[in-house]
């Protein structure tokens, strides 16, 4: 399929490709070494503001220390709507980290010109744009809310399962299956389309002419880092707070 | 590939994509509209507004999203090929 697309590939450009993948052998498992070395540069990349960011603090914050606080207050923001001003603060580290990491993957897709790298197979791009990575982290988020509500309210959280009525049972039961899947599929397949539309439109007119369609492939990467950040902080409250017993509080 | 599958796949991926777009163009239609309607009625909570509205429609924009998906697998990652 889509043979006749390769009399152009002798561009520079990047290749429409789904599945080619750099595998490293690693004892019995067959890993996808081009998503792990993006993301140890946007991990490295991470690690490297935040040490930069509080190598020397000043009361009064300027340069990098103030962009790292904005976003700290930003996400800090963000858990305490979604999770409620009581409980949101040993959840901001988690919260804050798939944020960070997923938006700074996203980005590092569209921005940085990977393509200048050349591996023996498969092509650098965004980690997000593999589904095992967005599984993994909507699996880490399906943990933490079963972590969250099973140490606020012990063996009684389970009693959401049952709790209207045990007719909604296989739902409930459905429910924390169907949560990481539309988690991962939402993230993976919004980055994965971003990625194929710029290239396709790339193929065509390889000049300015995608501008634009790249610029919102950059606003709805952040997007959707925010929609996973939100949602996992949502998940947490709905697991601590459970069906209406406490009340919820405004948002 | 088998030339009845390929067809096939073609057909059942445009069909995932053209099906998944129709109700969340109709969901993001009425959210644009009635938060243009919120707006007009209260131009202070314009930020508000607009903030939850964004957030909305990439709620309904995953849903085509997850019709994508299928059609990405059914050309490129076909189980039956």
């Amino acid at each position: 399929m889509l043979n006749f697309l390769s009399a152009v590939s002798s561009l520079p450009l990047a290749k429409i490709e789904v599945g080619h993948h750099l595998y490293w052998q690693l004892g019995n498992l067959k890993i996808h070494g081009q998503v792990f070395l993006t993301s140890w540069f946007v991990i490295g990349l991470l690690v490297i503001a935040s040490l930069a960011a509080t190598r020397n603090i000043r009361r009064i914050p300027a340069g990098i220390q103030n962009f790292m606080e904005y976003a700290l207050e930003f996400i800090r923001d963000l858990a305490k709507n979604q999770i409620g001003e009581k409980d949101y603060r040993p959840w901001v580290p988690f919260i804050g980290t798939l944020f960070l990491f997923i938006f700074v993957s996203n980005w590092s897709g569209a921005l940085i010109p990977w393509k200048l790298i050349r591996l023996p197979e498969g092509e650098l791009a965004a980690p997000t744009n593999d589904i095992n990575t967005t599984v993994a982290l909507a699996l880490l988020t399906s943990l933490a809310y079963f972590y969250a509500g099973f140490s606020k309210r012990g063996l009684g959280y389970f009693k959401k399962y049952i709790e209207p009525t045990p007719i909604l049972l296989p739902i409930a039961i459905l429910e924390d299956f169907t949560k990481p899947l539309s988690l991962s599929f939402r993230l993976f397949g919004n980055i994965l389309a971003d990625e194929l539309v710029v290239t396709v439109l790339v193929l065509l007119v390889p000049l300015f002419v995608p501008l634009p369609i790249m610029a919102l492939g950059l606003f709805t990467s952040a997007i959707q880092a925010l929609v996973f950040a939100t949602l996992a902080a949502a998940y947490i409250h709905e697991a601590m707070a459970g069906h209406g017993d406490e009340g919820h509080e405004e948002h | 590939m088998d030339p009845l599958v390929a067809a096939a796949s073609v057909i059942a991926a445009s069909l995932a994509i053209g099906l998944a777009a129709i109700g969340p163009g109709i969901g993001q239609g009425n959210a644009a509209g009635q938060a243009v309607e919120g707006i007009a009625r209260q131009p202070e909570a314009e930020g508000k507004i607009r903030g939850t509205l964004l957030l909305t429609l990439a709620f309904m924009e995953s849903l085509t999203i997850y019709g994508l998906v299928i059609a990405l697998v059914l050309l490129f990652a076909n189980p039956f090929a």
